[in-house]
């Protein structure tokens, strides 16, 4: 069981966990994730791990509802505990200086951006970050992306906040201003999808991390498969990170649906029976 | 293992042995019919998840133990991977002595409920029963440990082996199934101060993640858990060696060995097109989301299942099985095996097929998967199929399946499962580059010692094999077990 020390509400469907655990806090590395599970009956979801503190012996995660599981996990508080937590899973993001990194993030695919932006800046780059969501409401971690970033843009669906548009608009602002050596992404599929059509324009490597349907998270089953050039790779123990300009983003948004409908009428279900 | 026959002999000389021998003629003995377990009707038990078998009666039992000729030389023995005492355990179920039948098994098997279910007996010790020579039907061995182990369980009196002196040296098992259980019990006994880490959040490895409930009642796991708990073995779930810590933090606390036994890992596919659709599943997701997730009993149980009509399950292995008989009781209007060569060349148990075949599961056999095809939403609605004739025989002994030209055809699935075999786990050989692996990334080691190319570490199960028994895996247990002992001792 593993205690949750800390919450805070980011926004309406968005909470910030911590949770203790000493030996996670010390192993994992910026782009690494975790699997929790609550209570007997629940379902392993991955997390990615937003931030650490080795010191303390923490961890940090950041989770949307968006299903009974989820939903779970962010009606939590401090003092509750988590039944299962392991990880760190999958490989590290590699971080290198290469000059200038965008990192784009939508919606909570903020969340588990900020420790690579993070490492990026730490390590030397230029670091211009863009962040998404539908409304000002969403968009999360900025003042703490503020502390390192060199620039900061926000783009809102409505305009409710920073510039009215997508986050490709953003980021095609920033390429035609100047030389970008790296773009980094995480953020719905679709939204993913976008930014790897955009940079392949502008011939910008770019990487996404992705988040599939996971059940065991140590390559034992292939519920994470997705293609990367025309090769089949399971997201748990080859990436979460790949080469976005390969990734075949089409099928994996097919593959997210693959239990939606069920999942839909459960989470109806529960949301009912919570009242 | 070589078989120490005069350790046996003691045994065997005692002397209500030899009265019991005396007590009926071999002849009588041999002219008693083997006795068939009874099982649930097919039409009931393929709707649930209630174990097939029902297990002897104490009646029935005796009446099996009393076909055995008790041997001077048992033949038997050479076929069992652990060497069981066999004769020892089943005069003891002839006396009556269920609970010391029990503790004879234990002697030499850590897991004898499980062993008695799923080990392939038909082809080790029953197959090398005296009474296949007289061409007489083998002792029922494996039903009788299974009863044994039963038995004990039920009375709540379960012993546990007699353990030497704590020496506290700490040991670490990484992974919990049949072979890291196995090193765990038998480290144990010797003294060691053991630590069993497991990935999962259940202990047991593939016995509770991969083999239904059908044919292997979780809770028979769990006592056997129990027990190494008794004996001291400390159970940590949650906990990935090589990520969650080190080796080399795990050295710095004191573990002066290790046995991996991590397991299978990364399901085979068979790269054709379509593979990637919706509602095909490797045979490990399959039966994880179904045995370790429980979700046959969504949304009780938080994980989903496609509970397919017509569900294709690909291999003609126990996996197969296991997978095709899982979706028959999740509600498949047909549930099929697609497999590439004829039913003599099934890896799987006889048992199982038969199983199978009463069940209702029908089998494509000479049938190979060439694509699978999707509609709007990318769930596989149909599979294209190539019939295959048999020619000679290939490296495995088995005659080489041959694609008939012109035969595929279509067959109308909404689940696939794709169930023929697995790779080793990648995330060991990740954790440690200097480890030596063969080219398949199974780890390689000593086969006298299961020592690996690093001295302090061991290794058995399916991360050596590629793909094993539950029974080899823990033979290779026994065997990583006496010389990791051997190991510590000499680097004192
Ligand atoms: S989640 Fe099971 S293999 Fe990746």
């Amino acid at each position: 069981m593993y205690k949750i020390l800390e919450k805070e509400v980011l926004s309406e469907n968005v909470v910030k966990l911590i949770l203790d655990n000493p030996v996670i806090a010390k192993s994992r590395k910026a782009g690494q994730f975790v699997i929790v599970k609550i209570g007997e009956k629940g379902e392993r979801i991955p997390l990615t791990i937003a931030d650490a503190d080795p010191k303390n012996g923490t961890i940090t995660l950041i989770v949307q509802k968006v299903g009974v599981s989820s939903h779970k996990l962010c009606t939590m508080n401090p003092g509750d505990l988590v039944t299962d937590l392991v990880g760190p899973l999958g490989k590290a993001t590699e971080i290198e200086k290469v000059g200038t990194v965008i990192a784009a993030g939508g919606g909570v695919g903020i969340a588990p951006l900020y420790p690579i932006a993070k490492a990026f800046k730490e390590a030397g780059n230029r670091l211009i970050v863009v962040l998404a969501a539908r409304n000002k409401d969403l968009i999360i971690l900025e003042k703490e992306m503020r502390v390192f970033a060199d620039e900061i843009v926000v783009m809102t669906d409505d305009g409710s906040y920073g510039k009215k548009g997508l986050v490709t608009a953003g980021m095609e602002e920033v390429i035609n201003r100047e030389k970008v050596d790296l773009a980094v992404t995480i953020g719905p599929a679709i939204m993913m999808k976008f930014v790897a059509l955009l940079t392949q324009k502008y011939n910008i490597h770019t990487i996404a991390s992705l988040n599939t349907i996971m059940v065991d998270g140590t390559g034992m089953c292939g519920a994470c498969r997705i293609s990367v050039g025309g090769q089949t790779k399971f997201v748990c123990v080859d990436g979460p990170e790949f080469d976005a300009h390969k990734v075949d983003f089409d099928e994996m948004l097919k593959r997210l649906n693959a239990y939606k409908q069920d999942e839909e009428a459960a989470y109806k279900q529960y949301l009912e029976s919570l009242n | 293992m070589p078989v120490d026959y005069n350790e046996l002999k003691k045994d065997r000389d005692a002397e209500w042995r030899e009265e019991l021998r005396k007590k009926v003629s071999a002849k009588d003995r041999s002219s008693q019919e083997r006795i068939k377990m009874p099982e649930r009707p097919p039409q009931v038990r393929n709707k649930d998840f209630f174990e097939v078998p029902e297990g002897f009666s104490e009646e029935q039992a005796v009446v099996e133990a009393s076909r055995c000729l008790d041997c001077p030389t048992p033949t038997c023995i050479s076929g069992c991977p652990v060497n069981i005492n066999i004769p020892g355990f089943i005069k003891e179920i002839e006396r009556r002595e269920f609970l010391q039948a029990a503790k004879v098994l234990k002697r030499t098997n850590a897991l004898p409920a499980v062993c008695g279910r799923v080990c392939p007996q038909e082809s080790q010790c029953e197959s090398k029963c005296i009474y296949n020579r007289m061409k007489k039907r083998p002792v029922a061995i494996g039903a009788l440990e299974r009863f044994s182990a039963d038995y004990e369980r039920k009375t709540g009196n379960i012993s546990i082996p007699e353990l030497a002196k704590n020496n506290n040296i700490k040991v670490a098992i990484v992974g919990s199934g049949p072979a890291g259980l196995t090193v765990a019990g038998e480290m144990a006994k010797l003294g060691y101060d053991v630590t069993v880490f497991e990935a999962l959040h259940e202990f047991g490895g593939v016995l509770v993640y991969g083999i239904p409930e059908f044919r292997l009642p979780k809770e028979i796991v769990r006592t056997e858990i129990n027990s190494l708990e008794r004996m001291g073995v400390k159970m940590v779930k949650n906990f990935i060696v090589g990520r969650t810590s080190t080796f080399e933090e795990l050295k710095n606390q004191g573990y002066r060995a290790f046995f991996i036994a991590s397991g299978a890992g990364l399901p085979t596919f068979m790269k054709i097109p379509g593979e990637n659709l919706i509602n095909i599943y490797s045979s490990n997701e399959y039966l994880t989301r179904v045995n370790l997730m429980k979700a046959f009993r969504f949304p009780e149980y938080d994980t989903p299942i496609v509970k397919g009509k017509n569900v294709a399950v690909i291999g003609g292995g126990n996996t197969a099985m296991d997978s095709v008989r899982t979706a028959k009781r999740l509600g498949a209007e047909r549930a099929m095996i697609v497999y590439r060569r004829s039913e003599s060349e099934m890896p799987a148990r006889i048992e199982e097929i038969h199983h199978a075949k009463e069940e209702g599961i029908e089998f494509l056999n000479l049938n190979n998967p060439l694509e699978y095809i999707g509609d709007a939403n990318g769930r596989v609605k149909q599979m294209k199929v190539q019939k295959m004739g048999l020619g000679e025989p290939d490296e495995s002994g088995r005659r080489r399946p041959q694609p008939i030209p012109g035969s595929e055809y279509l067959i109308d699935v909404d689940t696939v499962v794709v169930g023929i075999g697995t790779s080793p786990n990648p995330l060991i050989p990740a954790a440690l580059p200097q480890l030596e692996v063969t080219k398949w990334k199974t780890v390689v080691v000593n086969e006298k010692t299961m020592q690996t190319s690093i001295p302090e570490m061991f290794a058995g199960g399916d991360i050596v094999r590629g793909g094993a028994t539950v029974i080899l895996a823990m033979g290779d247990g026994k065997i990583a077990a006496e010389n990791m002992h051997l190991f510590i001792q000499e680097n004192k």
